[in-house]
């Protein structure tokens, strides 16, 4: 059961926005958030609203993959939405002791609900259409600029890919532990929750050793393979930054530009 | 050629000093496969790590095609010519995919993308992997994995591959895959193979086999001058083949001599 956990949750495809490049998508994530933070008016909401929804149906995924990036966040949602309304001041249109809800606080309500399901949405968007391992790419790319100042954006992106190629080794291994253990008795399922804790001591050590053994082995392994850092190192795939990749930079800057000018005119 | 002089290694621990390789000296040829058999704990190990600079010599010297492993401006070369696969096939993969994998080594090269594919593409075909190449290295065979290994040190194109005890952790059928592929590579590609083991199954396919005891050369020669000294292989707690020995103690009541390691060579002198 647990081989069966999945890392990200990409959904395969070959959609416009499948194929583009991380770059432009992370890019273009950046560009909406900051455009969500700057429209401030009815007309500014509808604008994202529509370009997302017209996003969305662009990468021809299912609306049910959103829903469920956003059901573990419904609870933060609504208490947003019910704060919202009950504190802000104004012209009050329903009254019950102490609690008032006015015209203006369900107005603030409404914006900022859109404004978290968008969010939500259009970053799972960006998950949805990339492989983890692509992401990392694009990450690394991006950070490259960074370097100057010493942000490590190699060594950061060859971490991430580790984690990823690991992370269903060890699963694998919890599992084999687990059987182990339960098949000496160990109990996982009852007792209070410092019990159940507990139980878990005997799971997390040989783990840890072991994975600490294996970083030990994949090192060695590395520099036996001529790994010295990112100096010099080339990539058997490379990214492509090709025409649609442009328009899609182009698109962002027209949403932020968009953004702020609803917020002028309106 | 790879040159081992007098090369000692000594690991130092709060225990005290052990010391894992003492004084040996060693030419291993070009083109040869060559065995280093022992028990665990002899040093071959340790020996091995020696033969692509990732331990340095305590004493004595190691030269690879002229180079010293302790000049530090030749290590990535060194680390080129002398390739190295790993026991535990898990721990050696480095990337999520089967061909990104491949390619790290020779991504570290720093060769044009269009050349690092053509080479992934190549090693694959040798080790008999390409069908896999968009796989999870997870969801592969221990066998298949320890191709995969392999596929990426030939990518790098060396002349020498170490392979650390290659099958110890595989299932008799991993086992038979990565030993097919060993002889491939010597065969058909003429890659210097160096096989540290215990297997003597395998021991039986090299060329030379070196026997290894407390950190010193016991002895070595070709496969059969080893097998032969049944009982001198016995005292430093190692097998020989099941059909050596076989042959061995029915030598006597049949005349046939005790040069037998394989299945096929005892029916064949049975038959005489």
């Amino acid at each position: 059961m647990l081989r069966d956990v999945t890392i990200g949750q990409y959904l395969p495809g070959n959609s416009l926005l499948h194929r583009l490049d991380p770059r432009s998508k992370i890019n273009g994530v950046l560009f909406f958030m900051i455009s969500l933070f700057v429209i401030n008016n009815m007309v500014g909401y509808w604008l994202m609203v529509i370009s997302a929804v017209g996003m969305i149906l662009l990468s021809r995924i299912p609306l049910k993959y959103f829903l469920k990036g956003i059901k573990p966040l419904l609870l933060i949602i609504i208490l947003t939405v019910i704060l919202q309304a009950l504190m802000t001041p104004g012209e009050i249109i329903w009254q019950w002791k102490f609690l008032h809800v006015t015209k203006e606080g369900l107005i603030q309500a409404l914006f900022m609900g859109t404004r978290l399901v968008l969010l939500v949405s259009i970053t799972s968007l960006l998950t949805l259409t990339t492989t983890p391992i692509v992401l990392t790419e694009g990450i690394e790319k991006m950070l490259n600029p960074f370097k100057v100042i010493g942000v490590p954006a190699h060594e950061l992106a060859m971490m991430m890919t580790i984690a990823l190629r690991f992370i269903p080794t060890l699963i694998e291994e919890t599992d084999k532990i687990m059987k182990a253990q339960a098949a000496r008795g160990a109990d996982f399922e009852s007792g209070n929750l410092i019990k159940r804790v507990n139980a878990l001591i005997p799971i997390l050590v040989p783990l840890f050793l072991s994975a600490l053994k294996r970083a030990e082995d994949l090192a060695t392994a590395m520099e036996a393979r001529g790994y010295h850092g990112g100096e010099g190192r080339t990539r058997l795939k490379e990214l492509h930054f090709a025409g649609k990749d442009y328009g899609a930079f182009g698109m962002a800057v027209i949403l932020l530009l968009a953004a702020i000018a609803t917020r002028v005119l309106f | 050629m790879i040159q081992l002089e007098n090369l000692t290694h000594t690991y130092s621990s709060e225990q005290g000093k052990n010391v894992a390789v003492d004084n040996i000296s060693l030419e291993i040829h070009k083109g040869e496969h060559l065995a280093i058999l022992g028990q665990n704990g002899c040093g071959k190990s340790t020996l091995a790590k020696h033969l692509n600079a990732l331990l340095l010599p305590t004493a004595g010297r190691v030269i690879v095609e002229g180079m010293d492993t302790k000049d530090e401006s030749k290590l990535w070369q060194i680390r080129q010519t002398v390739g190295m696969v790993f026991q535990n096939p898990d721990n050696q993969l480095v990337a999520t995919t089967v061909e990104e994998d491949c390619a790290f080594g020779v991504e570290n090269l720093g060769l044009e993308p269009k050349l690092i594919r053509q080479r992934v593409d190549e090693a694959l075909a040798t080790v008999g992997m390409s069908e896999f190449k968009e796989k999870a290295p997870h969801l592969l065979s221990g066998g298949q994995k320890q191709r995969v290994a392999i596929a990426g040190i030939i990518a790098m194109r060396p002349q020498y591959i170490v392979f650390d005890e290659p099958t110890a952790m595989l299932d008799p059928h991993g086992r038979s895959e990565v030993i097919q592929t060993m002889q491939k590579l010597n065969k058909e590609e003429n890659i210097t193979i160096i096989n540290i083991t215990h297997f003597m199954e395998e021991a039986v396919l090299a060329d030379r086999v070196v026997v290894m005891d407390k950190g010193k050369i016991a002895f070595m020669g070709t496969p059969k001058e080893v097998f032969r000294q049944v009982e001198r292989l016995k005292a430093l707690h190692l097998d020989v083949p099941v059909v050596t020995e076989l042959a061995q103690a029915i030598g006597a009541e049949t005349g046939i001599d005790g040069d037998i390691l394989t299945i096929e060579e005892l029916v064949v002198s049975l038959c005489r």
